[in-house]
């Protein structure tokens, strides 16, 4: 029941209207860019370069930063649109009931195919320390993790990993701006 | 032959720094960079010491007497009187009754002298005025690149000389910072300046921490796309990929022999302490437990290390002994005590405590358990000793912006450490470059 009225909240409402503006919005970006989306770029001197910060020699690292900023949205739009952003509350680890129709999306996608794998990633508002953040982040990252394997995902097909509070999706010190950024996303690799 | 505070002294620096860029010298940036060290507080007791510019020091690249008074005056034990208007050198033969009545405890002066082939030749005579007694001097013939890491071991040499205490002006700080979306890992002079970049990311980098040998850090990259514990030798370059598990990898520490890495990895689940070697062969557990376990420091002994653990609900400070066991609750004051350091001199640990919303840098003296704050700022991180464990550096913010600070262990000190990009964060003190002489 409880479940139900949610779904009718003007907070759902807007999310709705953001996952199709990111739908309409994917439909411009080539598809080659959800190929290499949450893929791990291999350390060499080529993406990384020492003691040299103009934009020519990190030509090859530029690109990963496109990876991870258009990631998410477009994932949206190319897996059917299921939710790939799932948000906690402060201090929380708990998957909440609303998130659980895209949970199970995302079971029934993974163990249709136990090839494709997901990373999933957490990660927590800016307050508090760096090193003790990331451990927050992985605590999100694992419970989405356990909640899909309890759906029958196998453990190879789910890595969970943490950014800390190191990639806020939104900038700022508000409530509102650490509300956005307590968050776990799912990306296929 | 007036003297002045300290702080006229370094606008007069700051004046003939921009008088001689004004007329063409080329003067590079560090030099002028140097005079945005701001200092502020008063030290218990201060040593006055009388100093002035060295002689011909406009014909070396680097302000090397600002930079000696600035190392000493953030030390918090010095207070610099100027005695430019004299015109000493080392070769002077000053009468130190006069000094004396001018109120000066010390007396130095140098200078310094182009050679032929390129490099610098810096002298410098220290007199102890009390005691009315020759304390010697340094001279050091190094290349221009050189001249501020000469002018530092000077600053060395003078506290040493005065205090008993070995100085640690002449070392490395490492740090992070944010700009133009990259990410870069910097090495800097313990004052901030001559800042090096080894590594420049598009993803973030937290964590550095130095190796015993001063020659290797260990840092988190999230370059894969997932944080890694990355090793990389400084000098050239080369790094490689220490702790890469399933999961994520953190928070690396370098056992005081530099042969093991504590590390937090997630390959069993939770975020659990283990140790490896060096090269990341040999894992092992350390801690056991279903809560956080991460943030590990060891003591300076190498035979226990501190980490944070949210094992009783918020995170505490607990130690182990690094052959593992049961972990003892160190810190008990507040809901929230983080990231641990260990003094070098194993006396003290310094960690970051939220105080009615604030995160600020406290003090734990081991022996009493006794704890205070270091600072009444709110959003302090990374607490590191100096070497000599005389000094913390230590991030926070002012104004919007992150800033790098040092701050004495009575808390009384504290130094804006001068950087040339806007978000600078995760400091960590190198160990001693020179060895013991």
């Amino acid at each position: 029941m409880q479940r139900h009225l949610t779904r009718f909240t003007p907070r759902f409402a807007l999310m709705g209207a953001i996952a199709a503006a990111a739908l309409l919005s994917a439909c411009g970006s080539s598809v080659k860019l959800d190929e290499n989306a949450g893929k791990p770029a291999p350390i060499s001197d080529a993406s990384i370069k020492s003691g040299q910060t103009d934009a020519n020699a990190n030509a090859g690292a530029s690109s990963n930063v496109n990876q991870v900023v258009l990631t998410p949205k477009n994932d949206d739009a190319l897996s059917g649109g299921l939710t790939r952003v799932i948000y906690f509350d402060f201090d929380s680890f708990v998957v909440k009931d609303e998130i659980s129709a895209a949970i199970d999306g995302h079971a029934k996608r993974l163990t249709a195919n136990k090839g494709k794998k997901v990373i999933v990633e957490g990660h927590t508002d800016e307050r508090g320390g760096r090193e003790y953040n990331l451990a927050l982040g992985q605590k999100r990252a694992e419970a989405v993790q356990k909640s899909l394997t309890l759906l029958g995902v196998s453990a190879d097909q789910v890595e969970a990993v943490s950014f800390g509070e190191e990639r806020p999706a939104v900038t700022g010190a508000s409530e509102e701006a650490w509300a956005k950024n307590r968050r776990a996303e799912i990306k296929d690799r | 032959m007036s003297f002045s505070d300290s702080r006229r002294s370094a606008c007069h620096g700051l004046l003939t720094g921009l008088a001689l860029a004004a007329g063409g010298t080329a003067l590079p940036l560090s030099a002028l960079a140097q005079f945005r060290v701001e200092i502020s507080g008063v030290g218990a007791t201060q040593i006055p010491v009388a100093t002035g510019r060295f002689r011909d020091e406009s014909r070396s690249p680097a302000a090397l007497s600002a930079i000696v008074q600035a190392d000493l005056e953030r030390s918090g034990l010095f207070k610099v009187l100027d005695a430019s208007a004299d015109r000493l050198d080392e070769t002077s033969r000053p009468a130190l009754p006069d000094w004396r009545s001018k109120g000066a405890d010390a007396l130095l002066a140098g200078s310094v002298t182009p050679l032929a082939d390129g490099r610098f030749d810096v002298r410098y005579h220290l007199w102890d005025v009390l005691k009315g007694k020759d304390q010697g001097g340094l001279s050091l013939v190094v290349p221009a690149a050189d001249l501020r890491q000469a002018a530092h071991r000077i600053a060395d040499d003078i506290y040493e000389k005065l205090t008993g205490d070995r100085g640690a002006f002449a070392t490395r700080i490492a740090y992070v910072s944010k700009s133009g979306g990259k990410h870069h890992l910097l090495v800097a002079d313990s004052d901030g300046e001559g800042a090096q970049s080894p590594l420049t990311s598009p993803q973030p980098i937290i964590s550095p921490a130095w190796a015993p040998d001063g020659r290797q850090l260990a840092y988190v990259s999230f370059e894969t796309g997932k944080p890694v514990v990355v090793v990389q030798d400084v000098s050239s370059g080369r790094r490689r990929v220490v702790a890469g598990f399933k999961g994520s990898n953190s928070a690396p520490a370098w056992s005081p022999d530099g042969r093991q890495l504590a590390v937090t990895l997630s390959r069993d689940g939770g975020s659990q302490l283990y140790l490896m070697g060096a090269d990341g062969e040999g894992v092992k557990r350390l801690t056991q437990s279903g809560a956080i376990d991460t943030e590990a420091a060891w003591s300076p002994d190498g035979a226990s290390i501190y980490f944070v653990s949210d094992r009783g609900g918020g995170p505490q400070i607990y130690r182990i002994a690094a052959g593992g066991g049961t972990p003892q609750r160190v810190t008990f004051n507040g809901a929230y005590n983080i990231s641990p350091a260990l003094s070098p001199d194993g006396k003290w640990m310094a960690y970051v405590s939220q105080v009615s919303g604030g995160y600020r840098v406290h003090l734990m003296d081991l022996a009493s358990g006794a704890v205070k704050a270091l600072t009444d700022t709110r959003d302090d991180e990374s607490p590191s000793f100096a070497p000599n464990s005389r000094q913390i550096i230590y991030a926070t913010r002012t104004q919007g912006r992150e800033v790098l600070m040092t701050t004495t262990l009575d808390g009384r000190i504290k130094a804006h450490l001068a950087t040339n990009v806007a978000d600078v964060r995760e400091p960590v003190w190198g160990p001693y470059l020179q060895p013991r002489r």
